[in-house]
């Protein structure tokens, strides 16, 4: 390799690395766009769910069939990247093969392992493409999907077919031109999968094999490079994600709901108003639930950078199986755009002001909030640890808080559990009469 | 039989083994008495010494808060820790999943700190212990029998075995639908639903639930919540098999079998 392909290459790479810093920045600033919240504690159950949920996939094994095909394609890309470490340094020094002969009779065992991944990468990513688009899972083709999510998913996996074939294309003829005793191809010993395709290569010329090996190559780690800085552009931002929010997940039983202790104090002072006397001034209204992403938390927005729109949540809630207008996946799907809207402005102005918009309504209607029964289905399946709950009801806080917005069956009940101490209509007098009559 | 209340047992300088949380449902909705009966009466036979609050009780709170009125959760929390601490509670057993979820994981941040248990736990551990003791012949020995998970007690709460444990110990075939434990399908009662009309949708989700369970074809669906209870009365209801499937609280299973 000359002097120039090098040149090219370090260039290509140093542009690929600034430019994916450079978006991960934003979107670390839109995620800390939410409020802050504490998710430090118990750190070695914190580590433990690192290692199962995103490590080890424990969720998607749920649905085992599926899980094996996601496995391979996880696999698959964690470790040809081992592979990628030889390419970027050859690509670097000029070299070909650089690991080659460190390895020895190892390295067509190692590139033969990273082969049959390709392949099983292969595999899994072309049933994907069946499940999406032909036999249409029911999941994979909901309406939330429709335009640039459906699109974005077929990019994905269509690139990772494409870049598998590249990978195996540049070995087979690699091993055409070391048939060929190419000074500059280093006999490796022959590759478990590309080797069986050498023959078809047999009647070309050294140059035009060497444009081929050459050409893969190029287009392959360009590719890759590419494909990085689609990522944060894209749902699959997933496979560095899904690290850090299965790290913060919350750790306490699903059932607890954030208290507010703004409200909390209120009603103490309320109750015994003795202790208003030493109480410091409140420093500002408080805000009571959220009506836009700021108002959220940081691992609300985390979530929903870390959503894949696989569509679990959806398939398992009752609301949505039953034919309402509540989907949790379209919960974080607004979420994420909502964020990235924010972001947007705030990147090209330095500050946030009001653009007559918001989470609720523009994006999130009352009526899709209305429909959750707080069942935890969503929070239970998503893989990635993502609780579109919360987010549910923190806007439903501010429906009813801030707006006095609730459907008037909700209002009556209010007033019953305040004045009867009960949801229905009862006189508190008679919440012991099944005992009076058992005493009879 | 005598129900004693808290105050009952304070007046004369006693300390009851439990407190029965009784909850709104179980103290008002003519059906969920019945349920509250049931549990009363085993404790009764058992020899516990419970106690309930009576008039003193209020609601949880629970469904304020999941519609989003925090402002009434807080009054009626803040009210029922005075009340529990006041009488120097400690252990406090629920048969509404609701209740103990709230009990439980949301008021000891307001100062309520108690050992909760849902009624479904609370009969394993008698049952353990020798203490529930089941008729020879049970009238539900061989019988089909399904069994409905909560969220509030699953998901919310990871409790799936005990109140199959206690089914189990009714000798009876536990079928399972399909959609169980982690897995399993909302009643539709929660999340504040229980108080209101559905949003427009394609069916109700106590049909679909009511659907599922009617084909396993077992003769009893065992719930372990009163909302569930009403849900999935009026899903086999809909299904036309109220004749023929009966909705039980494992509370109510017990209590028939008792020995």
């Amino acid at each position: 390799m000359n002097i120039i392909q090098e040149l090219l290459f370090v260039v290509a790479l140093g542009v690929a690395i600034y430019l994916f810093a450079r978006k991960a920045a934003q979107i670390r600033k839109n995620i800390l766009l939410g409020r802050d919240v504490q998710l430090n504690d118990r750190p070695a159950e914190r580590w433990r769910n690192l290692l199962l949920l995103a490590f080890g996939q424990k969720k998607m094994f749920r649905n085992p069939l599926v899980a094996v095909l996601h496995f391979f394609v996880y696999a698959g890309f964690i470790i040809i990247n081992i592979e990628i470490l030889e390419i970027i340094l050859d690509g670097i020094f000029g070299t070909h093969r650089l690991f080659a002969p460190l390895l020895n009779g190892l390295y067509p065992v190692l590139i033969g392992c990273f082969e049959v991944l390709a392949v099983l990468v292969i595999v899994g990513c072309a049933t994907f493409l069946i499940r999406r688009n032909i036999v249409k899972v029911k999941r994979l083709a909901q309406h939330e999907l429709d335009g640039w999510p459906r699109s974005d998913a077929n990019y994905i996996l269509i690139t990772e077919i494409v870049l598998m074939l590249l990978f195996l294309t540049m070995n087979t003829a690699d091993q055409a031109l070391q048939q060929h005793g190419h000074e500059h191809y280093i006999a490796t010993g022959p590759f478990w999968i590309s080797g069986q395709f050498v023959p078809l290569f047999s009647g070309l010329s050294d140059t035009a094999l060497v444009a081929i090996e050459r050409g893969c190559w190029w287009m392959h780690i360009l590719g890759v490079l590419a494909f990085l800085n689609y990522l944060p552009y894209s749902k699959h931002l997933h496979i560095i994600l899904a690290f850090p929010n299965a790290y913060y997940a919350d750790l306490r039983p699903k059932g607890k709901m954030e208290n507010m202790p703004a409200v909390q104090k209120e009603v103490q002072l309320m109750l015994q108003p003795e202790l208003a006397a030493d109480e410091p001034p409140a420093d500002g209204i408080p805000k009571f639930g959220a009506k836009d992403v700021p108002d959220l938390t940081w691992k609300n927005l985390l979530d929903a950078y870390s959503c894949t729109e696989c569509g679990r949540c959806t398939a398992a809630c009752p609301a949505n199986i039953t034919g309402k207008k509540l989907s949790p996946r379209k919960i974080m799907m607004d979420t994420r755009d909502r964020a990235e809207e924010i972001g947007a402005q705030v990147a090209k102005t330095g500050t946030f002001a009001e653009d007559g918009k918001a989470l609720l309504r523009d994006y999130i209607s009352e009526e899709e909030l209305r429909a959750c029964t707080s069942c935890n289905a969503c929070v239970q399946e998503c893989p990635v640890s993502i609780n579109p709950l919360h987010i549910i009801l923190q806007l439903r806080r501010h429906l009813v808080m801030e707006e006095s917005s609730a459907p008037q069956e909700w209002n009556m009940m209010f007033s019953n559990i305040e004045n009867n101490m009960a949801p229905w209509k009862f006189s508190p007098d008679d919440r012991d009469k099944w005992a009076v009559e058992m005493n009879a | 039989m005598q129900v004693k209340t808290m105050a009952e047992y304070a007046a004369s300088g006693e300390t009851p083994e439990i407190l029965f949380w009784v909850g709104c449902a179980g103290s008002f909705d003519q059906r969920a008495q019945k349920i509250t009966k049931a549990f009363a009466t085993i404790l009764d036979k058992v020899g516990v010494r419970f106690a309930i609050l009576g008039k003193e009780e209020s609601c949880t709170g629970d469904p304020a808060r999941r519609a989003g009125n925090e402002f009434i959760f807080q009054m009626m929390a803040q009210n029922n820790i005075a009340v529990l601490n006041g009488y120097e509670v400690k252990k406090i057993v629920t048969t509404c999943p609701h209740c103990f979820n709230t009990l439980s994981n949301e008021y000891p941040e307001l100062g309520g700190n108690y050992e909760v248990i849902h009624h479904a736990t609370y009969l394993q551990q008698l049952i353990d212990e020798g203490k529930v003791r089941m008729k020879e012949d049970g009238g539900f020995k061989g019988k089909k029998i399904t069994y409905h998970d909560s969220c509030y007690l699953g998901r919310a709460n990871n409790i799936y075995e005990a109140p199959r444990k206690v089914l189990e110990a009714l000798d009876a075939e536990l079928v399972e639908m399909k959609r169980c434990r982690s897995n399993g399908l909302c009643c539709g009662a929660g999340g504040a639903q229980m108080f209101k009309e559905e949003e427009k949708g394609s069916t109700r989700v106590n049909f679909e639930r009511g659907k599922e369970a009617v084909e396993t074809g077992a003769a009893v669906i065992a719930s372990n919540c009163p909302f569930c209870m009403t849900m999935l009365s009026d899903g086999v209801k809909e299904q036309g098999k109220e004749d023929s499937v009966q909705v039980l609280d494992i509370a109510e299973l017990i209590a028939r079998q008792l020995d």
